[in-house]
């Protein structure tokens, strides 16, 4: 094995990075994914003297480490594709592909992405998506989006159906492409990339700005303090929490139940007024900050999350022991939209949709920063893998994050957070940055040039590998039971398309 | 049914009885004040991630924003945050804050069309479209009809098919990739209907302002009828500044 082996958050020199014949590359990275423990973080190509320069980054779950290779190769080769091998790298080659327009010569699904505004092929237009299609008689169409129902974002879901049943899903993304990462390279100011970083995803402004924050410090060689850390960590767990319970309300509001659907959809308010309470909005946007905060946490703050949570719990567990129960709720979850172990290993499910099928995948536990060492993470793991399933998780991590928080509470670190002048970013260099938000693992990447400035910016929500566990799960269940299927992955459409 | 009846007696009453009166819990950043002190100007202004603030006189534009109080936690004694959180209204001019001119963000009444308080005032179905929304705004959106906020007791909801609506709201920067789709969501709608622009990202494109990935002609085409400022926007901004929109219209 020829790569190179760092730890979450490391900043390495770029020229440390392997760069093999792309053969070997191949081989190499695509037997990494034969053990289950091992998964693809990121794969990504960018430009380098007119080549492209392809970089691997394989995370070892067991040793909490992440192996990098590259190689050079020119956007004219054709190529022998990864997902050949491992269908899990099959959107990292369509994203090279598209962006590059790198071709491989046995990728089985070569589709558009996001349809990036500086795609490969111009040519190519959203509104002309090549959808998989079926020519039957007795099969029929269903198409839904990109504009939906609901106040929810945009996206185009084309059902094949036979009758009532699903026999396939394709899933159309991109609409919602903003160009973030170039904007990374364009905004010259840290905190216009931080206020970037807040806007990837919306409902996970704490966990794509912590990634952001880490990575940067990091580069510019700052180690944060335990009550920055402290914060940190306690954010992503209140996050998760105040999601979680959304979500457990809109699984209710689309199995037509309407008292849970109100009570968890009212318990998720003080969570994010809390939030509001804590730095002034109830996203969280303007709380993390690279090298420092403006809201340092402190005893009166403890102090009104705990009767915040002193007051949740009991309501939301008479909530879930009642819904939990109820017949007409179980019978809409149980064995509805299915995502089978196999599965979910052989596409690379990341997060909370890796969780419920049996797949141990954490970075809270395998690659665990800032507090999470010192909360020894045990994963919640489910496998039956369906909406139940991703019900149950959600009812369960929500207790063991409000466990999480009395725990730190007791621990509270009394350093001081105010903002310290970060250093200059290194140059020519590498970092690479996990965190675990509430849907998954969140990847960010920067490399820098000659005097330490950004050259290229990567950002990978887990929405990307899990879009197509939803697809999987709609086979065979009824086209009615789409919507809960969706919700109980709730995956993001703008921190997909970017 | 008993433990039902339990739960529904614990929670009691949970809507805001007045969401015009109502005081935000926290530190809120609402509409900013400025103050008399003598500042560094070019400081302040470098400082924006988005270019919100203008010099001399000091003033911030609401529409360009964000709302991640930068400026004042720099300059204390020259920007301060207040937890006022009506800051909609339908004259873009009307959302710059300047030194000097301190007054709270309102309506203009004889720019509100004659049809919005003759259709809408009782009752207002709006399709909203996102596009480029982080899903922050969605979400306020969203909580807007929740239990606590319960915008419907207006009339005010939200609606599936914009051949049931009366308006159009958008949220996001206007990504290329949804120009098409948002063009022919407007036109399904039938007249009269209204377009309110929600958050910062919509109002001026926010901090994708200037993005290759953007294509915001569609605001050049139709004249807006509410700008409703915030990163997220709090859904006391949105319902507090429709609710103006519809029923507080210049007697003539």
């Amino acid at each position: 094995m020829d790569n190179l082996i760092i730890k979450n958050h490391e900043t390495v020199p770029l020229a440390s990075i392997p760069v093999l014949e792309y053969d070997k590359f191949l081989a190499q990275n695509t037997v990494l994914l034969a053990e289950e423990r091992r998964h693809c973080v990121q794969y990504y190509g960018f430009l380098q003297s007119g080549m492209v320069q392809l970089l691997c980054c394989i995370a070892d779950d067991m040793h909490g480490t992440i192996l990098v290779s590259s190689a050079l190769v020119g956007k004219k080769q054709i190529l022998p594709s990864f997902t050949a091998h491992r269908p899990a790298f099959h959107k990292f080659e369509r994203e090279i592909h598209e962006n590059f327009g790198i071709a491989y010569a046995d990728h089985p699904w070569l589709k558009p992405v996001r349809y990036p505004f500086d795609r490969a092929r111009p040519q190519n237009d959203i509104a002309n998506y090549p959808f998989f299609q079926i020519g039957s008689e007795e099969l029929h169409e269903v198409g839904v989006g990109p504009i939906h129902a609901g106040v929810i974002e945009p996206g185009h879901f084309r059902f094949v159906c036979n009758g009532e049943q699903i026999l396939h899903l394709e899933i159309q993304l991109g609409f919602q492409h903003r160009g973030v990462e170039r904007l990374f390279l364009a905004k010259q100011h840290l905190l216009q990339r931080t206020v970037l970083a807040e806007s990837i995803a919306g409902d996970t402004v704490a966990g794509h700005s912590v990634a952001f924050a880490n990575l940067w410090e990091s580069l510019c060689g700052f180690r944060a303090g335990a009550g920055l850390q402290f914060a940190r960590t306690l954010a992503l767990e209140l996050e998760r929490i105040a999601v979680h319970t959304g979500d457990l309300s809109a699984l209710c509001t689309d199995v037509a139940y309407q008292l849970g659907s109100a009570v968890f959809g009212r318990l998720r308010t003080p969570l994010i007024n809390y939030f509001q309470i804590w730095c002034g909005n109830r996203f969280a946007k303007g709380l993390i900050r690279a090298g420092g905060s403006h809201f340092p946490f402190n005893e009166s703050l403890a102090e009104q999350l705990l009767e915040m949570l002193d007051a949740f719990e009991p309501d939301f567990d008479a909530m879930c022991e009642e819904t939990f129960t109820l017949p007409t709720v179980l019978a809409r979850f149980e064995k509805t939209g299915v995502v089978t172990h196999d599965q979910a290993v052989a596409i690379g499910t990341v997060g909370m949709a890796a969780r419920v099928s049996g797949l141990n995948r954490d970075i809270r536990a395998s690659h665990p920063h800032d507090f999470y060492p010192v909360l020894q993470h045990q994963p919640i793991i489910k496998h039956h893998g369906d909406v139940y399933s991703r019900a149950q998780l959600r009812r369960r991590e929500i207790k063991q994050s409000i466990g999480y928080i009395r725990h730190l509470l007791k621990h509270m670190p009394l350093d001081s957070a105010t903002p310290e002048p970060l250093g200059q970013p290194a140059p020519e260099s590498l970092t690479l940055s996990l965190t675990e938000g509430w849907r998954g693992e969140i990847c960010h990447c920067a490399v820098t040039g000659v005097r330490g400035e950004l050259v290229h910016y990567k950002v990978k929500d887990p929405s990307f590998h899990n879009w197509l566990a939803l697809a999987l799960a709609v086979r065979n269940n009824e086209i009615s039971d789409f919507p809960v299927c969706n919700k109980s992955f709730d995956l993001s459409y703008c921190g997909h398309d970017l | 049914m008993l433990d039902n009846l339990k739960i529904l007696f614990r929670q009691g009453k949970q809507y805001i009885p007045d969401v015009r009166t109502a005081a935000v819990p926290g530190i809120f950043r609402g509409r900013p004040e400025i103050l008399p002190a003598r500042v560094n100007e070019a400081e302040l202004t470098a400082l924006c991630p988005t270019g919100a603030i203008g010099a001399a006189p000091v003033r911030i534009d609401l529409g360009k924003c964000l709302f991640c109080g930068e400026c004042a936690f720099v300059f204390p004694d020259k920007i301060r945050f207040t937890t006022d959180y009506n800051m909609a209204t339908n004259e873009r001019q009307r959302l710059v804050v300047a030194e000097g001119a301190e007054m709270p963000v309102r309506l203009n009444p004889d720019l509100i069309r004659k049809e919005i308080s003759d259709y809408f005032s009782g009752s207002l179905k709006l399709r909203q479209v996102s596009a480029g929304g982080d899903n922050s705004c969605e979400m306020e959106l969203n909580a807007c009809g929740n239990v606590n906020f319960d915008m419907g007791r207006y009339g005010i909801e939200f609606v599936a098919s914009p051949r049931h609506a009366d308006g159009l709201v958008i949220t996001g920067p206007i990504t290329k990739n949804m120009a098409e789709p948002l063009q022919i969501c407007y036109e399904a709608i039938p007249d009269p209907k209204i377009i309110i622009l929600a958050g910062t990202d919509a109002i001026s494109g926010g901090i994708f302002e200037g993005s290759p990935a953007l294509d915001r002609r569609f605001l050049d085409r139709y004249p807006v009828d509410l700008y409703v400022p915030g990163n997220p926007v709090h859904p006391l901004t949105f319902i507090n500044g429709v609710l103006e929109l519809i029923r507080k219209r210049a007697k003539q």
